[in-house]
């Protein structure tokens, strides 16, 4: 059988879900670690430098072209999934079966994800953005000039509370994404023993539980003063 | 339990054929037992419309024990009604209370199309069977049962996901329309046998590619389907099917 033809399968399809979704999870590691660095109450130096190293060095930056086809493979074929999968029931149910048997949040991904994508503009445009294209403020770290994007960071979020109230909500819809993403996607790729699958929906939920609340605490504490 | 009769208003789909367009009838039925079963009470519904000179409801059914997999009505919002691990034949008026309304629609999936009423067509789920879902052998005398070791384990979770009757209740309760509760089922039965493994690889390429033309949607893992399945498949199975297609799709020429 030719890969064309695997891959537009229904079951490729969600294959390519999975495999999009793990990769992009190892990505939020990533990206959580390297911000954290904004606790390290150094004004900023510590993350400064590890944006810099993100921004500099060639494996991080051949990695950024694989994430931006990641995200839009992710999205695209999401996208594509949900509106062929409704479209396989033209008259619906007068009663609804609603959460007897299933999460609302494992039949809401298609609306989850369009919700992370209007957030990834809005997260894109205040970061990437500048810090790729339009250009941001130098900072001097023992002699060397770096980009200082904790002073955009805090810029951002410091007197912002709308900014920071979009942000959390697109954490609260990442943990939900996640913690049903996380663990259909090994359930696509074929995992099949009981055993595994309980470690995966409970790495899954602190996962998710984890990464979201790290990442929704970041505006707050510039927003609260916490970091300065 | 104690017997007690009810009287109950049921909103049922009516639908001439295939073509047209249908829509909610409502019927007051009296005097219903506690210890008929559902279909049971579609019968005197029916016998009732007959003597009035009326067309009676039209539904699916045929052992009326709960193994033969016809019976197909998704009663209040569930398939096979509020009971777990249970068919529509199966499910008794007990269930209900005195004043009741009962809703009762049509499996619905553009691969399930209305043939009148509560019936629908699904003979998409036997050409996805056509399509790989046995095994090739030479007839004549019965090989000795013992010839062919099977391990416990297998023989348990091959025998689990054969108990799948094919009613088509989780491609009614998947938001997807998704068949992929019932051909996990079949593939996993036989692909857990060694009478099954000569054939695993096509089976599963073929079966999918069935599945897929026939118009069901794809899996996204709700659970749904398990929840409602009267024979508690696990949806494990799908998982299964997920590797066997995906590992035959990547390794084979």
């Amino acid at each position: 059988m030719k890969w064309s033809e695997i891959f537009t399968s229904s079951v490729g399809k969600k294959w390519v879900m999975g495999l999009t979704g793990i990769f992009l999870v190892l990505f939020l590691i990533v990206h959580v670690g390297l911000n954290a660095c904004i606790w390290a109450m150094d004004n900023g130096e510590m993350f400064n430098r590890a944006a810099h190293f993100m921004g500099s060095n060639a494996v991080p930056r051949i990695l950024e072209v694989g994430l931006f086809a990641g995200f839009l493979l992710h999205m695209i074929q999401g996208w594509m999934l949900e509106w062929q999968n409704r479209s396989k029931r033209k008259q619906g149910y007068a009663v609804s079966m609603g959460n007897q048997g299933s999460k609302w949040y494992s039949r809401s991904m298609g609306i989850l994800g369009t919700l992370l994508f209007l957030f990834l503009v809005m997260h894109i445009n205040h970061f990437w953005v500048p810090s790729r294209i339009t250009g941001l403020d130098a900072v001097t770290i023992d002699g060397k000039q770096y980009h200082d994007l904790y002073r955009e960071m805090l810029t951002v979020f410091q007197n912002n509370p709308l900014v920071v109230g979009l942000y959390t909500l697109g954490c609260i819809s990442l943990f939900w994404h996640l913690l049903h993403g996380f663990q259909s996607a090994f359930r696509t790729l074929g995992v099949t023993n009981p055993r595994y699958l309980a470690f995966i929906e409970n790495t899954g939920l602190v996962f998710s539980l984890v990464v979201c609340t790290a990442f929704a605490l970041m505006p707050i504490s510039m927003y609260m003063g916490w970091v300065k | 339990m104690e017997h007690y009769t009810m009287n109950l208003t049921l909103k049922i789909w009516r639908q001439q054929n295939t073509q047209t367009p249908g829509r909610f009838e409502t019927y007051p039925v009296k005097n219903i037992s506690s210890e008929m079963s559902f279909l049971e009470m579609i019968d005197v519904l029916n016998e009732q419309l007959i003597k009035e000179g009326k067309d009676p409801v039209a539904f699916d059914h045929d052992c009326r024990e709960g193994i033969c997999g016809m019976c197909s009505m998704y009663i209040n919002g569930r398939p096979h009604g509020p009971w777990q691990k249970n068919t529509t034949c199966q499910l008794h008026m007990r269930a209900y209370q005195d004043g009741d309304t009962i809703t009762v629609e049509p499996w619905r999936a553009n691969a399930f199309p209305v043939i009148k009423d509560l019936m629908v067509d699904r003979s998409a789920f036997d050409r996805i069977i056509q399509a790989g879902g046995y095994i090739s052998v030479n007839t004549g005398s019965a090989v000795d049962a013992n010839a062919i070791a099977v391990e416990k384990d297998h023989a348990d979770a091959a025998f689990a996901a054969a108990a799948c009757i094919g009613c088509g209740a989780c491609v009614a309760a998947c938001k997807n329309s998704s068949a992929m509760l019932f051909v996990s089922a079949k593939v996993s039965h036989l692909a857990l046998l060694p009478q099954g493994s000569p054939e695993r690889k096509t089976r599963s390429m073929n079966m999918v590619a069935q599945m897929d033309k026939e118009g069901f949607g794809a899996c996204t893992n709700t659970g749904a389907c398990e929840a409602v399945c009267p024979k508690g498949i696990s949806i494990e199975n799908i998982a299964r099917l997920n590797r066997e297609y995906m590992m035959t799709g990547l390794s084979d020429d």
